[in-house]
């Protein structure tokens, strides 16, 4: 985590990469006459900090009236290098805790995010969903969470075994978390589609790093605020802004990476991810969901897709 | 006693030796020349071609075997499609049961014969095609059997159902066995299957084909094409082949992935390993040496699992070491066919000229070679069992599968250290633990990153244990309840 | 209950029973045929401690032993013939009258045999006893009510003192392994007899089920050459009890051969406690001349 920290303190630099022309920020959210709303930087989340990125690069997010609803950080493959490293430190600690206490934690984070709820229905409705539509989505991800935390301490009784082999030992099979996964969200939904993949994915003790949807990204850095307060420890959820053109190649070649979930149904993309990660057979799972508030895309399958099955052997004898 | 003044030695060279006890083979039938199985016919391949199979231990030839191409392989295929939409899938579970547990006991039956044939035709030792390759087969065939018509009860809350046509490549380490593990899942679940097993090693598969058409199953349920690497690649290519499993090297296992991706179909990779063995001051010393040399000379060490990396605690180097070397000078290396044998002949030529580049590397990277004193053969392919002292973790035959007989031994000092040195390779299939005490083995076995952990034991399997690996040793797993799921839409 | 250590015995190393009971299996798997039947049959013999320990035992069963002790079979010539010939203490005398010349050896248990529960005295005495009638073996039974409370040297001390008291007489302790109930405590004991002084060790008495049985005797070979590594010191195995076929013998000295190797297959360092062996063991020896399968009828019982 030291080693991100550096990151949060760099100077914002504008570069020549930026690739689209940046307006002069309009006032907006004047809530009240007389007084001027404060805007929030969004920025990524890596290792439980959140640094700008170290491209110094950004992307127009506009709202949907038009107006700018923020600069987003272009994450750069360094960023999602040093996602990697804390996800990959987080993992020994993470995997290795007590599966009630995972469960507590994910409980957590539904708590934060109940808090939270009007600021993420405003986000929702700022990048164009109805009021309806943002609270449904806000209600369902807040859920989802709560079902999560319970899957903590019992997807293991589902899928593990005691296979009964014909000789004299004590064989059973275990699920354990794949390691270090990365993802990309969901683009449909900013919120909704990116919780469903963390929470599988974290639920089971893995680490991930997601990219969020590019078009809906500010729910993702708010929900990296709702994680941060919520006892996870730093680097088992890293949330990345950017462009996926332009990570795609890392997040499926990284060695480091065991694990890749591709939420999205782009034939073309899906098959250059499964090309790169033949590089160190990561395990790539491609969830195609039309739509994230569907059961399917709530199941504890979605843990098991991300858990390797693990056989003992032991003599029994005296 | 005089004995006190000479030097401390054990003699395994004894006067009272084990006569010939070769296993008859005059049972074996074998036919001059083999065809390919499609469609329930045995058809000649539309190249013409054939290849010799050989017995490793007497390079003499035993059959000659068709050589499939793409139209051969397209018609296995379209007569695996056929039979899965007219027959397989139409059948009830139950019935489809039966038929495969009907495989299982015609296979019991015929054991010794298929036990002979896989000793002449890979090079193993009679004894373990005889008590492990055939009867686990058999054994295989009979659980998954069981499993046709209770498939809703393994994965809760959800409705599985079969792929379609499944298209598998055999190894040639346990030829009848990986057959097994892939036919009899695949069936269950309702898969027809068009197989391919190594091209040293094809005859238990023809075999089986002809019990199969025994077993009258209906025609195109399992179709068999013969040849090498161009066949394997003509099923994974077939644009309707709906799954692939594989087990053999990682190389090939990433060159198949690349060219399935992009499309629909399924895979199951089970690849290489180096697996790390951890020998415990506190072990039980003597089962710990059988683990040893059960973990490396077992199969001639053509084992995916094979406990090729030796880590011995420091406290008890000398005292293993020395047990180990003692133990191998009684390893009767020779004749598979010969009851005694403990080690037979190297599958084939290429896989020799591997292992012997390996002997080199490790000569030349400063591992202290040592083989036991065995005889061996003039002719076949011959390995004796050997151990690299002093290796280090940047060696290479520390680091990459050798596949042989050859065994690299490391020394630690603390449960940290072992654990990183275990993990520290792209490899994830296996690990041996060996320490009396308990806790110790659960901490040890937890965080080994390994899909199966034989502690205080090794080279163990049975058709309901989970088997496969992490990272680069592949994934899915065959055996148990968890090797339905990947014959299975859900 | 830590488990007090006995003074300059090294630690035990713990035995797993599984895995020693399937390396076991796969030696007594072995094929042995032909030649090497036939010379691995004579050699069995030869190491047959020929034996009758019951209580209805009289001079002329002992006589009758003897005399079987020495032919074996006569009409099957070039036979070895048996290693020693065990009875009680007060047959001794009678037994040695009978073999002397023969070569054959004396073997008396002893040690209030086989309970072995008793005063030391009495086991001393006993011991003298065989000894002074001119016993050239001493079969003694350790006291395995104080092994299992874990007074190691409690055992310890006895067996020293019993193979003082042997004087030129050779030791063999016997572990009673049946009552030993692990493999753990097998090798404790055959640890604990090696160091005490014992120059055999021998799994049973012969009254207790299980008696010998191959992993037991594979643990205590082990023992054996653990023993041996260290102290360069050869210790012989007995296993005694139970092993009444042809085949048995054949895996005891497959055992044998790939554990401790060449120096030990002689009937110096390895014995068969056994009393209806030998005629199986006849019965497939003529078989390999004749090619006919035998008849119990044609061998003489004693």
């Amino acid at each position: 985590m030291a080693k991100t920290k550096s990151t949060t303190t760099r100077a914002t630099r504008t570069t020549a990469e930026t690739p689209q022309v940046v307006a002069q920020p309009e006032a907006n959210g004047q809530d009240k006459p007389g007084r001027l709303g404060v805007q929030k930087t969004y920025k990524l989340y890596i290792g439980g900090q959140f640094p700008r990125t170290e491209s110094g690069r950004y992307y127009r997010l506009t709202s949907a009236d038009g107006k700018l609803a923020a600069n987003i950080c272009r994450g750069s493959r360094k960023d999602f290098r040093n996602a990697v490293v804390a996800a990959r430190s987080a993992f020994h600690g993470w995997s290795g805790r007590s599966h009630a206490n995972r469960g507590q934690i994910l409980y957590r984070i539904g708590e934060m995010l109940e808090g939270r709820k009007a600021q993420f229905v405003e986000e929702l409705v700022q990048l164009g969903s109805t009021r309806e539509q943002a609270e449904n989505e806000v209600f369902a991800a807040i859920d989802r969470c709560i079902h999560y935390a319970g899957w903590c301490d019992k997807y293991q009784q589902i899928f593990s075994a005691v296979n009964p082999v014909a000789s004299s030992h004590f064989n059973f099979s275990v699920l354990e978390p794949m390691g270090v996964v990365s993802a990309f969200a969901p683009e449909e939904t900013g919120l909704l589609g990116l919780v469903s993949a963390i929470l599988p994915a974290i639920a089971g003790g893995n680490t991930i790093v997601i990219l969020a949807s590019e078009s809906r990204p500010t729910s993702a850095i708010s929900f990296a605020e709702v994680v941060n307060s919520s006892d996870v420890p730093g680097g088992v959820v890293n949330i990345l802004t950017g462009l996926r053109s332009e990570l795609k190649g890392h997040f499926s070649t990284h060695m480091d990476v065991n694990a890749m979930i591709y939420c999205g149904n782009d034939p073309a993309l899906s098959k250059e991810l499964q090309i790169n990660s033949v590089e160190n057979i990561k395990r790539l799972r491609i969830w195609d969901h039309q739509d994230w508030s569907s059961s399917e895309a709530q199941s504890p399958y979605k843990i098991l897709d991300l858990q390797e099955t693990k056989t003992t052997w032991h003599p029994v004898g005296i | 006693m005089s004995e006190k003044k000479k030097k401390i030695h054990l003699d395994f060279n004894t006067e009272w030796e084990y006569a010939p006890a070769p296993e008859s083979a005059d049972h074996v039938q074998l036919k001059k020349q083999y065809e390919l199985f499609i469609n329930g016919k045995w058809v000649k391949p539309s190249s013409g071609k054939y290849f010799d199979t050989i017995n490793p231990a007497t390079e003499e030839k035993l059959a000659s075997i068709a050589e499939a191409n793409e139209k051969d392989v397209d018609l296995a295929v379209k007569a695996a499609r056929n039979a899965y939409d007219k027959y397989w899938s139409k059948m009830s579970g139950a019935e489809r049961g039966k038929y495969i547990f009907r495989i299982a006991r015609m296979l019991q039956e015929k054991a010794r014969e298929f036990a002979v044939i896989e000793s002449m035709d890979g090079g193993k030792p009679i004894r373990e095609s005889r008590d492990i390759d055939i009867p686990l087969a058999a054994s295989h065939f009979f659980y998954y059997a069981g499993w046709a018509d209770k498939l809703e009860y393994a994965f809760p809350n959800r409705n599985p159902g079969p792929l379609g046509v499944a298209g598998q490549i055999t190894p040639w380490n346990f030829p009848l066995l990986m057959v097994a593990w892939k036919l009899a899942p695949a069936l269950a679940t309702g898969n027809t299957v068009v197989l391919k097993p190594a091209e040293t090693t094809s005859l238990t598969a023809l075999k089986l084909a002809e019990l199969i058409q025994e077993a009258d199953l209906p025609p195109g349920v399992v179709n068999v094409v013969t040849g090498y690497g161009a066949t394997g690649a003509a099923i994974v290519n077939h644009p309707d082949v709906d799954k692939i499993a594989f087990t053999g090297s990682t190389a090939v296992g990433k060159i198949i992935q690349r060219a399935i991706a992009g499309t629909h179909k399924k895979v199951t990779l089970e690849l290489g390993g180096k697996a790390a063995n951890i020998i415990f001051e506190d072990a039980p010393l003597d089962q710990a040496v059988e683990g040893i040399i059960n973990g490396i000379f077992f199969n001639q060490g053509h084992v995916c699992c094979a406990g090729s990396r030796l880590f011995v605690q420091e406290g008890v180097y000398d005292t293993v070491l020395r047990k180990l070397k003692d133990r191998m000078e009684t390893l009767i290396v020779g004749d598979p066919l010969d009851k005694n044998t403990d080690v037979g002949a190297i599958n084939s030529q290429d896989q020799l000229r591997t292992i012997q580049e390996y002997l080199k590397i490790g000569q030349k990277e400063g591992a202290e070679m040592y083989q036991s004193s065995c005889p061996v053969p003039k002719k076949g392919f011959w390995c004796r069992p050997t151990l690299f002292l002093h290796a280090s973790q940047s060696h290479r035959i520390v680091q990459e599968e050798i596949f042989g007989p050859v065994l690299a031994v490391q020394t630690f000092r603390t449960v940290a250290e072992v654990i990183e040195k275990a993990n520290n390779t792209p490899y994830g299939l296996s690990a041996g633990v060996w320490t009396d005490k308990g806790s110790k083995i659960f901490n040890m076995t937890t965080q080994m990153r390994a899909g199966v952990v034989w502690a205080n034991t090794y080279n163990k399997f049975d058709p309901t244990s989970p088997f496969g690996g992490y990272k680069e040793s592949g994934f899915g797993r065959e055996g148990g309840l968890h090797g339905l799921q990947p014959y299975l839409k859900m | 209950m830590a488990k007090p250590i006995i003074a300059n015995i090294p630690d035990s190393p713990p035995i797993d029973q599984v895995g020693v009971e399937e390396r076991a299996a796969r030696l007594s798997s072995r094929s042995i045929k032909k030649s090497s039947k036939v010379s691995a049959l004579k050699l069995a013999l030869s190491m047959i401690d020929l034996t009758t320990l019951e209580g209805s035992d009289t001079p002329g069963k002992v006589r009758q032993l003897c005399y079987k002790a020495a032919h074996l079979h006569d009409v099957f010539p070039g036979l070895p013939t048996v290693g020693a010939v065990c009875v009680y203490p007060n047959y001794v005398r009678i037994a040695k009258k009978e073999l002397e010349g023969s070569g054959i050896n004396v073997a008396a248990v002893a040690t209030a045999f086989p309970s072995g529960n008793s005063t030391l005295q009495v086991k001393l005495d006993d011991t003298k006893y065989a000894v002074d009638e001119g016993a050239d073996e001493i079969d003694m039974v350790i006291s395995r009510g104080k092994f299992l409370a874990g007074e190691y040297n409690f055992v310890y001390d006895e067996i020293a003192a019993i193979k003082e008291a042997c004087g030129k007489a050779h030791l063999k302790v016997i572990l009673e392994t049946g009552e030993l109930s692990t493999y753990d405590n097998v090798r404790k004991a055959s640890d604990i007899a090696m160091y005490a002084g014992g120059d055999f060790i021998k799994t049973s008495t012969g009254k207790i089920s299980p008696a010998a049985t191959l992993p037991v005797t594979l643990v205590m070979l082990e023992a054996i050459r653990d023993y041996y590594y260290k102290t360069g010191k050869m210790v012989g195995m007995k296993p005694a009890g139970g092993i009444r076929t042809a085949k048995q013998s054949l895996q005891y000295l497959v055992t044998l051969r790939e554990t401790l190797g060449q120096a030990w297959m002689n009937n110096h360092w390895f014995r068969f406690g056994a009393s209806s062996l030998a005629n199986d063991i006849l019965m497939q020896l003529v078989k390999e001349q004749t090619g006919v399968y035998q008849s119990l009828d044609y061998f003489s019982k004693d």
